[in-house]
């Protein structure tokens, strides 16, 4: 087939989505990516300083890292304008839903039937497809800017390249097996970014504990998908989602475990899958993961936190749902099992996540619980049946929280910016000094063979530092920060955009749109006397709230008020190429990060509903025919509680930041208010409830000792033993042998040709050398010859008468 | 007539002769001159014979002519090796020429 047939034939056009990126990766890894490896001490090397002795570092060349800028932002606009195109034929098709553009090809053959691989367009797919590649190229084109001067530009690109494919090979993948691909590729890339600066001991230890974490719930996962392709014989989404009597089959038949408690397989399954996601979307208990990947450059966390990674596991489940919600009706009140499991986890970790957030003081952090907060709302959201709110929220959420990431990547950018600037002007300007930060300290810190000082141009920096070697500046944290709305005017409006949206400001911003429908469904729910929902419902109020004064705590304390350090009154951007590149895709985003929400106001909502849903919620019409028709709920009626508690939550909780970090905000020094207003709850707070300690004591402790007892009585004691016994038998053995041959088979060998070159030496005198007495013995001979001839012939007795 | 044992005897005289001469003799010609006498014994037993048993054919005669030939020969190659010899080793003592041995 050719390229031209792919193209034109909107059925197979969904193969070429993943490629560009895909391809990209490619080339990159195996022609592009040119590093040579030198020693970290060289001053060619403007990285990290490794943790490690005696480590070498690849460096890339100029040439090799503009190539492999270029082949990867070619990928992705590639994926980019293909999904459009595919966007843009899905919206034509009439009744998208009931008719799919669909393409599969046999790959495995199993017996008599054969396993299909294939793509899928559906409504469901089509706003992914509107998502992901748009938030995936904003991410591409903000790294060319902030991964500018790291010595592994090249490597970056390819991995977020293969990350970027892993995704939307998951997003068009039409059976959970293809999924279940590219959400382990997207394992392995994460993976490899988080620990990306893996020369930082706390960088690479973040990589494996979220690999080793999502490698928990994968492996759950793939049970569930076992059992599923055991009970219906198929993968495919549409035979199994869109198909009423499998389903039907599904939620009859008991399960394998738990089967006569009335445990479905379609629970059993639904539960399983579920916990894939908690792993993989960083719900409680599994959540400790994430936090701790912000360790991996900023453009990798907002790749993960909102295109790709999280939002693929709550992908599977909206994908999933029509299994989960078989045999009940959240609608009517019946709730099963795994929708149970989906609304109190969801719940729970929003509520959860949002707590811990407010005591962050980590920029970042604050960002990374927000989003296990949010991701909670989505699984709540979905337990309650509210499906099209879940698949809403996530869109919006991929907006505003990759804006919110890349912006707080500047954030820190500037920070250190302002840091480098602070180095090399130590003696002039010291009237910001504080007690831990006296400029005195700072030759001694540039002298230590860090990175920064090996450069000369302002502008020439690395995009973060690590923080050991004596040196205790931290430009992520927040109470470092300050008055940077002056210095950096972009990244403070864009972040407030961004902020706003996830606070969930009323009627302007995205968030606001998406999180009153979870609500407003909640809502409907309660008022029928649900419990789930009610719980949901509270909970949510509750975090949401608190979102709203975590993002406004976030903002004040970077941008208001006078800076708190020197470093953050120099922070900014600095000019060019780098400072454009990263502030185009903020104010790209920022833009979606509002009007993304208006494609989904309820039609009821007074003057923007009659704006933006004159006829029906556009949104809610287009995704509901992902579902089978008996599944199609109606969307709630409209109802002022619910909007009134969005409003009271986002604004109170907004207000409430205000009053305390916007209006009068932090000066130098100043403790933050909130530790001594929570008293002794903060510390519990800001330790994330000592979830990490408990892990550490439950999982990891027995887990080591275990591992210890392993080695050393298993391993060494018991197999080593059990095969040095082997070896010295073995070996005596073989001694035994060895006396045996040298003795016996030499001492035989050996003296045959002995004795022959005794006889030899003994022999060889009858060889004198004289002639006469060979002469005399050949006469001697001849005669005893005819003597002996004579005597045989008879002659000497006829001759003796 | 004069017997025909009374030849072999004297045959046989000259070869023990010529015999004794090979093995004794130290000096090489000497030695080689044995050789003559052994040859020339066997030729008196040839024509002996020849001339009692088979004086039709001519047989024995010719015998004896190809040996006084191959004598000839063989004195002449004899001597010059001996010469040889006694050019490289100036010795004709036939025990001194025995590196041919172990």
């Amino acid at each position: 087939m050719s390229l031209n047939e792919f193209l034109s034939n909107p059925n197979l056009l969904p193969w070429l989505v993943p490629v560009g990126p895909l391809l990209a990766f490619f080339i990159i890894m195996l022609l592009t990516n040119r590093a040579r490896l030198i020693p970290a001490t060289s001053p060619e090397y403007g990285g990290h300083h490794p943790d490690y002795e005696g480590m070498l570092v690849p460096v890339v060349s100029e040439g090799s890292r503009l190539v492999s800028v270029l082949v990867g932002l070619l990928g992705i606009l590639t994926a980019w304008l293909i999904s459009l195109r595919v966007v843009g034929d899905a919206f034509s098709v009439a009744h998208l839903g009931a008719t799919v553009r669909n393409s599969t090809i046999p790959w495995l053959a199993t017996g008599s039937t054969s396993f299909n691989m294939g793509v899928l367009v559906d409504p469901l797919t089509t706003i992914m497809l509107v998502m992901v590649p748009l938030a995936c190229t904003m991410i591409f084109i903000y790294s060319i800017g902030y991964m500018a001067h790291d010595p592994r530009q090249s490597r970056f690109f390819a991995l977020i390249s293969l990350f970027a494919g892993a995704m939307l090979t998951l997003v068009v993948a039409d059976n959970l097996l293809l999924l279940f691909v590219g959400w382990e590729v997207m394992g392995l890339c994460s993976y490899l970014l988080i620990g990306f600066w893996y020369e930082k001991e706390s960088a690479y230890k973040a990589a494996i504990k979220a690999f080793t974490t999502t490698r928990v719930a994968d492996v759950i996962m793939l049970l569930g998908i076992a059992y599923l392709y055991a009970e219906t014989g198929t993968l495919s989404f549409r035979d199994i989602l869109y198909n009423e009597e499998v389903l039907q089959h599904l939620a009859t038949t008991p399960a394998l475990l738990l089967g006569g408690a009335g445990l479905t397989a379609a629970g059993l399954i639904g539960i399983f899958l579920i916990i894939g996601t908690i792993g993989k979307s960083a719900q409680f208990p599994l959540h400790v993961w994430l936090p701790d990947a912000m360790e991996g450059p900023t453009p990798v966390s907002a790749m993960i936190h909102a295109a790709a990674m999280v939002s693929a596991g709550i992908y599977a489940v909206i994908r999933m749902y029509p299994l989960f919600e078989a045999g009940g009706s959240p609608h009517a009140g019946l709730f099963t099992s795994p929708l149970l499991l989906l609304s109190i986890v969801g719940a729970f970790t929003a509520i959860f996540a949002a707590t811990i957030a407010v005591a962050q003081n980590d920029v970042k952090r604050v960002l990374a619980y927000s989003t296990i907060s949010q991701l909670g709302f989505m699984m709540a959201a979905l337990g309650i049946g509210a499906y099209i709110a879940a698949a809403f929220h996530l869109i919006t959420h991929a907006f505003f929280k990759a804006l919110l990431f890349m912006a707080s990547g500047s954030v820190i950018h500037g920070m250190e910016h302002g840091e480098h600037h602070v180095h090399e002007h130590a003696h002039d300007d010291d009237q910001y000094a504080l007690p831990g930060h006296a400029p005195m300290t700072l030759p001694a810190h540039s002298a230590d063979g860090h990175g920064h000082d090996s450069h000369t141009d302002t502008a020439d920096h690395v995009p973060e530092p690590h923080t050991e070697h004596g040196h205790h500046f931290d430009p992520q944290d927040m109470l470092n920060m300050g008055g940077l709305r002056k210095t950096m005017p972009v990244t403070f409006i864009t972040f407030l955009v961004g902020g706003l949206s996830l606070a969930g400001f009323p009627l302007l911003t995205a968030g606001f749109w998406s999180k009153d429908e979870i609500l407003a469904d909640a809502y409907y729910g309660l008022s029928h006397g649900f419990g789930p929902h009610a719980l949901v419902f509270v909970l949510l109020a509750l975090a949401a709230f608190l979102t709203a004064f975590y993002t406004m705590r976030q903002l004040g304390l970077t941008f208001m008020g006078e800076p708190r350090t020197p470093e953050a009154a120099h922070a900014d951007l600095g000019q060019g190429l780098v400072s454009f590149t990263m502030t185009l895709p903020l104010v790209i985003l920022a833009f979606f990060a509002i009007v993304a929400g208006f494609v989904g106001v309820p039609p009821e909502f007074p003057l923007f509903g009659a704006i933006f849903s004159p006829e029906h919620n556009p949104f809610h019409h287009f995704v509901i025919y992902t579902l089978l028709p008996e599944m199609q709920a109606e969307a709630p009626p409209f109802n002022w509680f619910p909007v009134l508690t969005s409003f009271v939550v986002a604004l109170g909780g907004l207000g409430l930041g205000y009053l305390v970090y916007w209006r009068k905000p932090l000066v130098a020094g100043e403790p933050d208010p909130l530790v001594a207003f929570l008293g002794p709850l903060h510390p519990v707070l800001k330790n994330k409830y000592y979830v990490d300690e408990l892990y550490a004591r439950v999982f990891i402790a027995p887990s080591k000792a275990f591992a210890r007892v392993a080695s050393e009585v298993i391993d060494r004691g018991l197999i080593d033993g059990t095969l040095h016994l082997i070896a010295r038998v073995a070996t005596w053995i073989g001694d035994l042998f060895k006396v045996l041959n040298v003795w016996l088979i030499d001492g035989v060998g050996d003296s045959i040709p002995e004795l022959v070159a005794l006889f030899g030496a003994w022999f060889r005198r009858i060889q004198t050398g004289r002639i006469q007495q060979y002469l005399l013995l050949v006469a001697l001979a001849a005669i005893l010859i005819a003597l002996i001839f004579a005597a045989s012939s008879g002659m000497l007795v006829q001759a003796a008468p | 007539m004069v017997p025909l044992w009374a030849y072999l005897l004297v045959a046989a005289a000259l070869f023990c002769l010529g015999m004794y001469g090979v093995l004794s003799r130290r000096n090489a010609v000497a030695v080689l001159m044995g050789i003559e006498l052994m040859l020339n014994a066997v030729n008196i037993n040839l024509v002996a014979f020849w001339r009692y048993l088979e004086a039709q054919t001519m047989n024995g005669q010719a015998f004896v002519a190809f040996i006084f030939v191959v004598a000839a020969a063989e004195a002449a190659v004899g001597l010059a090796i001996v010469i040889s010899i006694y050019r490289n080793r100036r010795s004709v003592v036939i025990e001194d020429v025995d590196i041919m041995k172990w």
